[in-house]
């Protein structure tokens, strides 16, 4: 065996992140590591990686005893991480990034030439002389990926690489993947998305509350079954009805923004339109201008052109936040901690950032109401929650997202814009999340998604259409959209003349 | 070995304790402060916690110390839960002064007893006015407001020091740099015949209700808060980060401008260049180590008071410098922000290697 773990148990102040957790890893294998958001897998890498120490069991490598004490005391055994969130620095180069994480014995030309050869093996397409900030996600990624194996290691972990990659990309990233693996580097694969870990990987090693609860060949299971080992039940199914939609409640119109920020994505004559109890999804990459479009729509950015965006034919691009509530647009940010709830305050007064009735005359909060409607929303969104008095960052990333939801929700609005709704949220939660933002679409709400992972978008929304470099495609009913298609898309690549859209 | 743990969740009780505890390292320190100077500890620490508050006169003196640093200390709490920092309310209370003189000095003989009130009033108006050059600067020009309100600390002074020298001297008064004596009409009325203390404290009192209301039972305390804890909610919820700035800054300016002006219109009953006692700096730590609290404020200003009146009286009893109240106040800053790590951290005591877990 490469890797052996052998019960290993690590306690945090709160919770049992890992209990007596076993796991045999063979030279050349695959293995994926599937569970919720707090199932205990991050622990599980960390430890692996030096990054945590484990409070019980028993580590070996090529069948030794080890202590791992460091990042730095794993890659000298051979491991590699490639994390979720990359660590690269905007203004360098690809190579100069590399050679940062390298001891500093090889010269940098050296570095860069090592480089070339390494992408050229693996296929992975890098040029080392650009800066980082001129790549898209996936060529950041494969910078890091590059950098992870310009050691050369035993064990490469990789922590949930596809959730910013194409559907084109992806497939990519597994050829890679599978000659690694055939050249016998192990591969630890962290994931919950269930067809990747059957097409791909080997094995699996299912966690569940921070203990095992499943060791299976993906290849002979079912993504009910998977499912089942995961969150104990399969997920429940959504029921989809057919949309009837009404007048038109959002309107864009050649919205054009420059950045504000050097590494922004500029905004480029964005138009499309939302009906009366509909669900319209933007699909695309991250970092494309989803967050310009969605602080244009928001009104936390006021500088889009006069006319551009339109609310029930009245202009709304210049309104502040308030105005636009007052109008029915109900935003829900990616972030719920800092921009959706302030993470200190309870959850009673987080309710004040968007809904204001219990503020009377004069500015006077009404305690009493604000309790009241704190409590009503943890009781109608099954909030798991001490009570209106807890502090948001007291509560999981799902149930806090359950609470922002739920809070704009019940406001009534006429206009639902969701950006990420179910980003790091339990699969319960997800579904249940799902499940409110349709029925709202029932009750006649136009509903505007944005969400990278796109099972979700074919699962809710009733038209498409894909964000690429700052510009929008034109909509696509879901029923008639393929994955490929949108995948496609995704590049930017809608445009009749294909000769001048970039790679 | 010892070892900091993060707790799960900050302690509420930790940030009450915090303060007590840092006050009781201070006392520590202090004590053996003394030993080192050679002075009886016992009698060094009666000095600065027991002489304050022995007699109704020493009451008295206590609240005319404390009730400027309340009440500058309650503008600040609300800047700096707003994540305005004005450190400059020195100046803003030096400025409320000059312009509550400026007033005082229009009074003649046969004006009434209430022309206090448009004293204080040009008081408030002054220190208003100094921190909204900050307010303008940092909105217009995105200027530093730490910087600049601190500069205006010396600018105030230096136009103090300008009219007192200059065009406001008394003819009269063997040229000494100070204005005449105001008109008792311009006085503030004492509360207790013979005592100093007068309205200001009463009305210090009423400024820490009004300002616990507007903390945390209006929705314009409430927006000024959450663009101090998360500007990106406060974005995202619409509310002005310009009006939070402009009004915490005129709010803090204008309790400093008042603090000034009751100076002047109580116990000094002149302008003089020794208007600027350091009650601005002073107030900053007040807020603080009161937790940005209006009641915890209170406490906090009865404290810092007693400090100074401390070190007066050490000076004249135990010979030791009137210096010694920076060092007092500096230590319970000091102690106050180590002891605060237990807010959030927790000690425990570790054999290396091996967890304890739980």
């Amino acid at each position: 065996m490469r890797l052996e773990l052998v019960d290993i148990s690590k306690q945090y102040p709160a919770v049992k992140a890992n209990d007596r957790v076993s796991l045999q890893v063979a030279p050349g294998q695959i293995h994926a590591v599937l569970g919720e958001n707090g199932a205990g897998k991050s622990t599980l890498m960390k430890i692996i990686y030096g990054a945590v120490r484990p409070d019980e069991g028993e580590i070996r490598w090529n069948g030794e005893p080890v202590q791992i004490a460091s990042p730095a005391a794993a890659r000298a055994l051979g491991i590699s991480m490639v994390y979720q969130h990359f660590s690269l620095f905007d203004t360098l180069t690809a190579a100069e990034n590399v050679w940062l994480g390298l001891d500093k014995s090889l010269p940098l030309a050296e570095v860069t030439k090592r480089i070339r050869e390494v992408a050229g093996i693996y296929g992975l397409e890098v040029d080392p002389l650009r800066p980082v900030h001129t790549l898209s996600v996936g060529e950041r990624q494969r910078v890091e990926i590059v950098r992870a194996l310009m050691t050369n290691p035993k064990l490469l972990i990789l922590d949930e690489p596809t959730s910013v990659l194409t559907p084109q990309a992806v497939q990519t990233l597994f050829v890679t993947l599978r000659k690694l693996a055939a050249e016998g580097c192990s591969i630890l694969y962290i994931s919950h998305k269930l067809d990747e870990i059957r097409s791909l990987c080997h094995h699996c090693t299912v966690l569940r509350g921070g203990k095992v609860t499943g060791e299976v060949d993906p290849t002979r299971e079912t993504n009910a079954s998977l499912s089942r080992l995961m969150i104990g039940a399969e997920p429940p199914q959504l029921q989809h009805r057919e949309a009837r939609a009404g007048a038109v409640v959002l309107e864009v119109r050649s919205l054009s923004l420059p950045k504000e920020d050097p590494f922004g994505t500029s905004l480029e004559a964005i138009s499309f339109e939302v009906r009366a109890g509909e669900v319209v999804g933007i699909a695309g990459v991250s970092g494309n201008g989803q967050q310009e479009l969605m602080r244009a729509l928001s009104g936390e950015d006021v500088r889009a052109p006069r006319g551009s965006i339109r609310l029930f034919d009245q202009d709304i691009a210049r309104d502040t936040p308030r105005r636009r509530r007052r109008g029915g647009l109900h935003f829900v940010p990616e972030e719920r901690l800092g921009r959706g709830a302030v993470p200190t305050l309870s959850l009673a007064q987080n309710t004040l950032l968007t809904r204001t009735r219990a503020v009377g005359r004069g500015g006077w909060i009404r305690v009493g109401d604000v309790n009241a409607l704190a409590e009503a929303l943890i009781r109608r969104f099954f909030v798991r929650a001490g009570g209106p008095g807890s502090a948001a960052k007291s509560l999981s990333g799902g149930n806090l997202q359950k609470f922002i939801v739920g809070r704009e929700i019940d406001a009534d609005p006429k206009l639902l814009i969701v950006s990420q709704p179910t980003w790091g949220v339990d699969v319960g939660a997800a579904a249940q999340i799902r499940g409110e933002l349709l029925a709202l679409r029932d009750n006649g709400c136009a509903v505007l998604v944005v969400s990278e992972e796109l099972e979700e978008l074919f699962e809710i929304c009733d038209r498409l259409v894909v964000i690429a470099q700052g510009r929008v495609s034109p909509s696509l009913r879901t029923a008639e959209a393929t994955i490929e298609q949108i995948g496609e898309w995704m590049s930017g690549l809608w445009r009749k003349d294909k000769s001048d859209a970039p790679a | 070995m010892l070892r900091l743990e993060q707790r799960p969740e900050p302690s509420k009780a930790m940030s009450i304790a915090s303060p007590l505890l840092a006050l009781a390292i201070t006392v520590v320190i202090g004590t053996i402060l003394f030993v080192l100077l050679g002075k009886d500890p016992l009698r060094g620490l009666a000095v600065f916690f027991v002489e304050p508050v022995r007699s109704a006169y020493a009451l008295s003196e206590l609240a005319m110390k404390a009730t400027p640093l309340l009440l500058i200390a309650l503008g600040l709490a609300v800047c700096f839960r707003s994540n305005v920092w004005n450190i400059g309310a020195e100046g803003q209370f030096v400025v409320g002064a000059i312009a509550a003189s400026g007033i005082a000095m229009l009074a003649t003989k046969d004006t009434g007893n209430w022309f206090f009130l448009p004293v204080l009033v040009g008081g408030i108006v002054g220190g208003m006015a100094w921190a909204a050059i900050v307010a303008l600067l940092r909105d217009r020009f995105n200027a530093n407001e730490i910087l600049v309100s601190l500069m205006l600390v010396y600018v105030a002074e230096q136009l103090l020091n300008y009219l007192v020298y200059g065009p406001w001297k008394d003819p009269l008064g063997y040229n000494f740099p100070q204005t005449i004596t105001f008109y008792k009409s311009t006085q503030v009325p004492r509360l207790f015949g013979s005592f100093r203390v007068n309205l200001g404290a009463i009305a210090a009192l009423f400024a820490v209700g009004a300002f616990w209301l507007l903390l945390f039972r209006t929705y314009a305390g409430f927006q000024l808060q959450v663009g101090g804890l998360a500007p990106a909610a406060a974005r995202y919820a619409g509310f002005s980060s310009r009006k939070a700035l402009w009004s915490a800054l005129l709010l803090s300016g204008g309790m400093a401008g008042l603090a000034g002006g009751l100076e002047v219109a109580g116990p000094l009953g002149q302008l003089t260049p020794h208007v600027p006692a350091g009650y601005g700096f002073a107030a900053i730590i007040v807020a603080f180590v009161g937790r940005l609290h209006p009641v915890g404020i209170v406490f906090s200003a009865i404290l810092m008071s007693m400090f100074y009146i401390g070190g007066e009286l050490a000076q004249s009893r135990l010979g030791l410098p009137k210096s010694l109240t920076g060092v007092f106040q500096g230590l319970l800053l000091f102690t106050l922000l180590a002891c605060d790590t237990l807010i959030a951290y927790r000690v425990r005591w570790k054999t290396a290697g091996k967890g304890t877990g739980g």
